[in-house]
């Protein structure tokens, strides 16, 4: 977890020192809509990168390294660990997305489309909730 | 989306699989590999239909004068093509098609890390592309405001109709669809690797679609905020980029290129990873400078935050020593790529199959769009050359360089492994030799035309221009390229019609997606090899040539040392491999 951490908070380190660099440079001349926005989105760059890198990094200190992170693992050795269930088929992907593509068209052609779209979405949501309590089908 | 629950990672037998058939499994699996051939084949068919498009521009600008399509539709057209390749093509066949099908594979995982969520993706970019292109059919035809749709020409009064509020909606779509397999490859990478598959084991092309998925991350939010306040602008009466309500058109240009370079990046990282797959294994040896590579995709990543501006240097309102330094310092870890390229092949034995005559030809593509892209970055040599044909040819060398010939190397190099059967190696030859001659016979003229002065986007010149040739020219190119697609759809049609079985190691490759029959079974693997090295497929084959033992051997060479012989690194004896 270690090596993961560190690639975050390198990206968030280069993303903050770019912002400084880049509101400095402007100083002398602002811009307007360039350099303020510009800065503004370096810094969310940065964020980014700090807030899952410090997440990372807190935890990679706390758990036992993991068969993947270590260079002599064999297959073996994680053996009885448990990866996850990953389902092979459902429909709630599907509709959820037509439910989106009817929302989304309500911004051209008004509201109608969206409210079949809402109720399209909310039952999706309950399908896909009941699939996962039942454990899906694999 | 995923469960925790007491089911371990064994892969499935086939015979377990009872799920639908037929249209109902394409509209209900949620299995990375069915979802990355539908993306592969959908971005394929966009991919086809902008090249249509392309064609139809160059038949337009083949004589002064002409007059095949109108202004307003040549307008369309070219704000399609852009959209579609760039958008719909370029990136999702790389980030959503094959990385989807192969990250999985080369990190030795069952699925995806969210199977449901990788589904959802497919439909929102399925659904927002369609939507996009149905655009052609409204009133006031699609959008045709160029695919970068700058303020005000992208205002209702100026682009006004359902046509650009699709093209809006499409983005919104496909924007979020791009922000779930970015999280989604992520985690599949942080998470489901193999035991003893550390980051610095994992092959160049997962790596640099981990960090293409962090470029999604940081670049695409950015672009669906920014036209969701254009359509604010166009419906609710906001003045965020008009200059009459107080607003800043310019701030479009930021908000769009902060999105739109990173996107460069994201539609031409996924492409090196691909050709990094491709060279080591026909030239017989490992990736030259495996932490270089990994250390220059890292960098070319967060240096393409904040070269943006390079797009609007004439807009006189940005900082041209900062965006030109950065500019230029991209180029060091891109040519630190070209130089480990170079020396993956250097003194290999090379093969020259189809997937590395394409992965050369990007080689050689990209390394003069990239020069000519660093003319671009010299603010002098902008001003001159912006908005003309110059720029044109400079980045369909880098785009089409990266994702076409990139991508038709990886394409070529999967493709027995995706579908179970080998394409025809005459038809990919000829394929890429159609290519090849076809690219350089469209792109040189118009290098030309640019330095001649000759704009971008317009539809019509005069023949006092003395332009006509060269766009004659350029246009015999592209029909050139069309047939070298079509020869490639042949191929497809060729290998579906009269396969030929592929083996599970058709090219004798060095990744773990060579350890699993083709085309995978469901849950991807029975057995994994021990992975000791980033080509454990490679290292279980060929014991008696591993990466130790190969740099054991330059060690000793180097030093005048007699050359080790027959020293085997115990864990990768043949044999060790263990049931998973």
């Amino acid at each position: 977890m270690k090596h993961e951490s560190y690639l975050m908070l390198a990206l968030a380190v280069f993303g903050f020192v770019i912002a400084l660099i880049y509101w400095a440079t402007g100083l002398p001349r602002q811009y307007i809509g360039t350099t303020g926005g510009g800065t503004v989105m370096l810094a969310a760059f940065g964020l980014l990168g700090l807030v899952p890198g410090s997440y990372y990094l807190w935890w990679s200190r706390r758990m036992t390294r993991r068969a993947e992170d270590d260079p002599d693992a064999t297959p073996a050795s994680a053996a009885g660990s448990v990866v996850g269930v990953f389902p092979s088929s459902s429909i709630w992907p599907f509709t959820f997305g037509a439910a989106a593509l009817l929302v989304a068209l309500s911004l051209v052609f008004g509201f109608w489309t969206a409210t079949l779209g809402f109720t399209l979405a909310i039952s999706a949501l309950i399908g896909v909730i009941v699939e996962s309590r039942r454990g899906g089908s694999h | 989306m995923t469960l925790i629950a007491e089911r371990p990672a064994l892969a499935g037998h086939p015979e377990e699989e009872h799920g639908p058939t037929g249209i109902l499994k394409w509209i209900t699996s949620t299995d990375h590999k069915v979802i990355g051939k539908s993306y592969m084949i959908t971005s394929l068919a966009f991919f086809c239909l902008a090249g249509i498009f392309a064609v139809l521009m160059r038949t337009q600008l083949a004589s002064p004068d002409n007059t095949i399509v109108s202004q307003h539709t040549y307008n369309e057209l070219f704000t399609m093509h852009g959209s579609l390749m760039l958008y719909l093509f370029a990136g999702p066949f790389a980030f959503g098609g094959l990385a989807n099908f192969f990250v999985p594979l080369q990190i030795g995982a069952p699925d995806m890390a969210f199977p449901r969520l990788n589904a959802l993706s497919y439909w929102l970019y399925l659904f927002g592309g369609t939507t996009m292109v149905l655009g052609f059919f409204t009133v006031g035809g699609a959008a045709d405001f160029g695919w970068v749709a700058y303020a005000p020409l992208s205002d209702a009064v100026n682009s006004p109709g359902a046509g650009p509020d699709m093209w809006i909606v499409a983005l919104i779509l496909t924007g979020f669809s791009a922000i779930f397999t970015g999280v989604n490859i992520i985690t599949t990478v942080f998470y489901l690797r193999a035991p003893g598959l550390t980051m610095f084991r994992m092959p160049i092309f997962t790596w640099n679609m981990m960090v293409t998925g962090l470029l999604i991350l940081i670049a695409f939010p950015v672009l669906t905020a920014a036209v969701v306040m254009l359509w604010c602008d166009r419906h609710l009466g906001t003045h965020i980029y008009s200059v009459s309500g107080g607003g800043v058109p310019v701030l479009w240009q930021n908000l769009f290129w902060f999105f739109g370079h990173p996107e460069v990046y994201i539609l031409a990282l996924p492409y090196f990873g691909m050709v990094t797959e491709v060279l080591p294994v026909f030239s017989r040896k490992p990736v030259f400078g495996y932490r270089g590579m990994v250390f220059a995709t890292i960098s070319i990543a967060a240096l393409s935050t904040s070269v943006w501006a390079h797009h609007m240097f004439t807009t006189g309102v940005v900082l041209l020593p900062f965006f030109s330094l950065m500019s230029y310092l991209i180029a060091v870890p891109t040519g630190l790529k070209f130089f480990n390229w170079i020396g993956t092949m250097w003194r290999g034995s090379l093969k020259f199959d189809t997937p590395m005559l394409f992965a050369v030809g990007f080689l050689i593509v990209f390394l003069f769009g990239g020069v000519t892209g660093i003319f671009l970055a010299s603010p002098p040599i902008d001003f001159a050359t912006h908005d003309t044909y110059f720029v044109v040819a400079h980045f369909h060398e880098v785009l089409f360089g990266s994702a076409v010939f990139g991508g038709f190397a990886g394409f070529y190099y999967w493709y027995p492994k995706m579908f179970g059967r080998m394409l025809r190696e005459s038809l990919g030859k000829a394929s890429f030799w159609f290519m090849f001659v076809g690219f350089w016979v469209t792109f040189m003229p118009q290098y030309l035309l640019g330095l001649h002065g000759m704009p971008r986007r317009i539809a019509e010149y005069s023949a006092s221009t003395g332009w006509t040739t060269l766009n004659r020219i350029s246009t015999v190119g592209a029909y050139l390229l069309f047939v070298a697609v079509a020869i490639m759809l042949v191929n497809v049609y060729v290998s579906w019609r009269r396969p030929i079985q592929a083996s599970a190691n058709p090219w004798d490759g060095h990744t773990l997606e060579w350890a699993t029959s083709s085309p995978p079974p469901h849950h991807n693997f029975y057995r994994l090899p021990p992975i000791r090295s980033e080509r454990p497929v490679w290292d279980y084959n060929h014991p008696e040539h591993t990466v130790h033992k190969y740099e054991e051997e330059r060690r000793a060479r180097r030093q005048g040392e007699p050359v080790p012989a027959g020293a085997v690194a115990g864990a990768t004896e043949r044999g060790a491999g263990e049931e998973r």
